[in-house]
């Protein structure tokens, strides 16, 4: 038998910051401000269905965006060697380091009207906003989220061997078959985990629509700003939003585990 | 005139200014099971992997049946290859893994399920069709690799070490399955091992293989009772091995005895390699031989006892099903036949070395010299700045560098032989070779540090008219 005592403050770190923050959240989702037990939180939520639909889509075209960008580039990373893999990971983590609101920060100041890039767009006669919309906020979105979706999928192709690959070409794969029948069905596993990665923060992140989109907020600044003057139907919003993501990582799941068995 | 399917010509090939493979030639013939044989690091695997094309010689051609093919990319090749661990796709079952390559080539449905099914039931794997690769056994895998090779119809299978990963019991069936596998196939099956016996047991010819070039070919016969030189003979089976001279046309001499044997052509006085097996070594009264030794110790192994035998300062293994008694006199009589005279490997008996003084030290009465662009200091010994040296050393003044600093740090081990009383090693520095005696064994294709001990070596100054 393993001893379960090396777990035990493991457990009661999630108790105290995990756990009991859940029931508070559920307790004040199903209360009124006296205390009582209602559902008319609920109700208000619905005001809010627009913007979950909206970041919801936000979401949706940053994990794409990531997605494209990050399958290729973590197939060229997978297939360095192990020294050349460790520096170029080290500089896709670089950016990391630093806080997460300075680098949204930097976005905007690289976008604002008469920033550098709008000035660059100039000289060539382009004039056009380049902030306070969707594009900016889905930009900045990708900017901080690519590198979920690039480690997951770069760590289960470098465990793809390089003798499967071998043997697809010595059954009579070319190149873009090598892809189709081995590479691509082999990485999926590492697709589903960094879409999950990258889709669940972009849903529910704030701040990034705040300096980014104007005055189109997402639903997680709106859980900050309805939080400060009723909790009741702030707690409400993150619920329905908690299970919404529930139901999007059981349904990955779901057809993480139809490719796994095959075909 | 026997049909080549594949034929490699002059092929050398570097990896990072390293040379794996030397000048090699090689003749595959049409339905032969050929075994290319050698120790790590010799070359056979880097072969094979040329034929099948993931890898493209520098220098050298590869023909299939006739056709120049080095810039055919292996899936154009009409080749299959059995991989060392199998390389089954995990995430395909055992039917989709045999029906991958039949797939590619676009073949209706119902003859892909014919020809698997076929092919399964041939390895012996029916019924297993929806099983998943990952709950095989290792056996189990096997035949879903070769079944996944074969199911192609390809023209010639490579096999890289396919049974490396199995235990022994199931490696010996294998081997005689995987023989009459490529007999009721009929195809040409080039196979690659470290395993003699593996060699052996299967092949119609055998390709032994070291430091890149290609030591022999033959039957597993003729590798086994002739070998072409002391390294096939130490790598194929167990033979005594010694250094002899022969001194005229069917005479030698070993340990101070002269004994008859058949070969000739060699230079008198010419030092030879001498090979004895030790089942060709019969146990005799002493009277009745020219080698005597004193039994140190008896081995019964079934078939035979393995005695070992103190002869001079040699050590001697005998087979035999007579057992003497330890501590015994006996003599040793060999058959002139069965007394294999080859010529050395490494030509001189020393390792001669000329060089320029590169720098000296009367007060310490040092001598530097440069071997390489190692900076070599020889103790004890004074030459002016610039003279010419030849330095003679033998082959017990190189030794291994225990500590890891040698006098030049990186020498590749060519071989190592036992030659009765001591090992034998070639070495390959960068510019030349050398040969090395030793107590210890070394393991072979790898980098050692090497020391020099000029307290035994032998120094001279080289004066002009002698150039």
């Amino acid at each position: 038998m393993k001893s379960k005592r090396p777990s035990i403050p493991y457990l009661g770190w999630m108790l105290v910051f995990t756990i009991v923050p859940l029931l508070m959240v559920l307790y004040y989702a199903f209360t009124d401000k006296a205390g009582n037990f209602t559902l008319k939180n609920f109700v208000n939520v619905s005001d809010y269905s627009h913007i979950f639909l909206y970041s919801l889509y936000v979401a949706l075209i940053s994990t794409v965006i990531c997605l494209v960008l990050a399958y290729p580039l973590s197939f060229f990373i997978s297939r360095c060697t192990q020294r050349k893999q460790s520096v170029i990971i080290m500089f896709l983590m670089v950016p990391m380091w630093m806080n997460f609101l300075l680098r949204v920060y930097a976005w905007v100041l690289i976008l604002q009207t008469n920033g550098p890039l709008d000035t660059l767009l100039q000289i060539f006669g382009i004039h056009t906003t380049l902030i306070n919309n969707t594009g900016a906020v889905i930009v900045g979105m990708v900017y901080e989220f690519l590198p979920f979706m690039i480690l997951p999928i770069q760590s289960v192709m470098s465990k793809i061997d390089n003798s499967l690959i071998e043997a697809a070409q010595d059954l009579g794969c070319n190149g873009l078959y090598v892809f189709r029948k081995v590479v691509f069905p082999l990485s999926v596993p590492g697709i589903i985990s960094g879409v999950t990665m990258v889709f669940v923060p972009t849903a529910s992140t704030f701040l990034v629509a705040q300096y980014l989109g104007g005055d189109q907020l997402m639903i997680g600044d709106d859980i900050e700003r309805v939080f400060q003057f009723n909790h009741n139907t702030g707690s409400a919003i993150a619920l329905v939003l908690m299970v919404v993501i529930l139901g999007f990582l059981v349904f990955m799941n779901r057809f993480g585990d139809k490719e796994a068995v095959g075909r | 005139m026997k049909k080549s399917v594949v034929s490699l010509k002059d092929i050398n090939f570097k990896y990072s200014n390293e040379v794996i493979l030397n000048n090699i030639n090689l003749d595959i013939y049409d339905r032969e099971f050929i075994t290319l044989l050698g120790p790590s690091g010799c070359g056979k695997t880097t072969t094979l992997r040329i034929i099948a094309g993931f890898e493209s010689p520098q220098e050298g051609d590869v023909f299939f049946e006739g056709e120049k093919v080095n810039d055919l990319p292996p899936h154009k090749r009409n080749v299959n290859t059995v991989f060392q661990k199998y390389a089954l796709f995990p995430h395909l079952n055992v039917f989709d893994n045999v029906a991958f390559g039949l797939k590619l080539k676009k073949m209706p449905k119902n003859e892909i399920e014919d020809r698997v099914k076929r092919m399964l039931a041939i390895v012996d794997l029916k019924g297993y069709e929806k099983r998943s690769v990952k709950s095989l056994s290792g056996g189990q895998q096997q035949r879903v690799a070769i079944a996944r090779a074969l199911v192609c119809d390809p023209k010639v299978v490579l096999l890289d070490e396919p049974l490396g990963a199995l235990d022994l019991k199931l490696r010996k069936d294998m081997q005689i399955e995987l023989k009459q596998l490529q007999l009721k196939t009929q195809k040409t099956f080039v196979y690659v091992t470290h395993d003699q016996e593996e060699a052996l047991t299967m092949s119609d010819r055998v390709v032994v293989m070291n430091n890149g070039v290609i030591a022999q070919i033959g039957t597993p016969e003729d590798i086994y009772n002739e070998p072409a030189n002391a390294f096939v003979a130490d790598f194929i089976g167990e033979a005594n091995i010694l250094n002899g001279v022969m001194l005229e046309d069917e005479k030698v001499r070993i340990l101070g005895v002269e004994l008859d044997c058949v070969d000739k052509g060699f230079e008198h006085n010419a030092p030879v390699d001498v090979v004895i097996r030790p089942e060709d070594i019969e146990v005799v009264d002493p009277s009745q031989a020219k080698l005597v030794g004193v039994v140190e110790d008896i081995v019964f192994k079934g078939v035979h006892f393995e005695i070992s035998v103190r002869c001079e300062n040699c050590q001697w293994l005998i087979h035999s099903t007579v057992a003497p008694h330890l501590g015994d006199r006996i003599g040793m009589r060999v058959d002139p036949f069965n007394i294999h005279i080859m010529p050395k490997m490494f030509l001189l008996p020393n390792n001669e070395v000329y060089t320029d003084v590169y720098y000296s030290d009367k007060e310490n009465n040092t001598t530097t010299i440069r071997i390489e662009g190692n900076e070599i200091t020889i103790p004890d010994t004074y030459y002016e700045e610039g003279t010419s040296l030849k330095i003679i050393l033998p082959p017990d003044a190189l030794s291994i560098a225990g500590d890891g600093v040698g006098d030049i740090d990186e020498m590749y081990i060519e071989s190592v032989i036992w030659k009765g009383e001591h090992n034998e090693i070639i070495l390959e520095s960068d510019e030349r070779k050398w040969i090395m005696q030793s107590d210890t064994d070394e393991q072979v294709a790898t980098y050692v540090p090497v020391s020099f001990d000029f307290s035994r070596a032998e120094i001279s100054e080289v004066t002009d008219n002698e150039e």
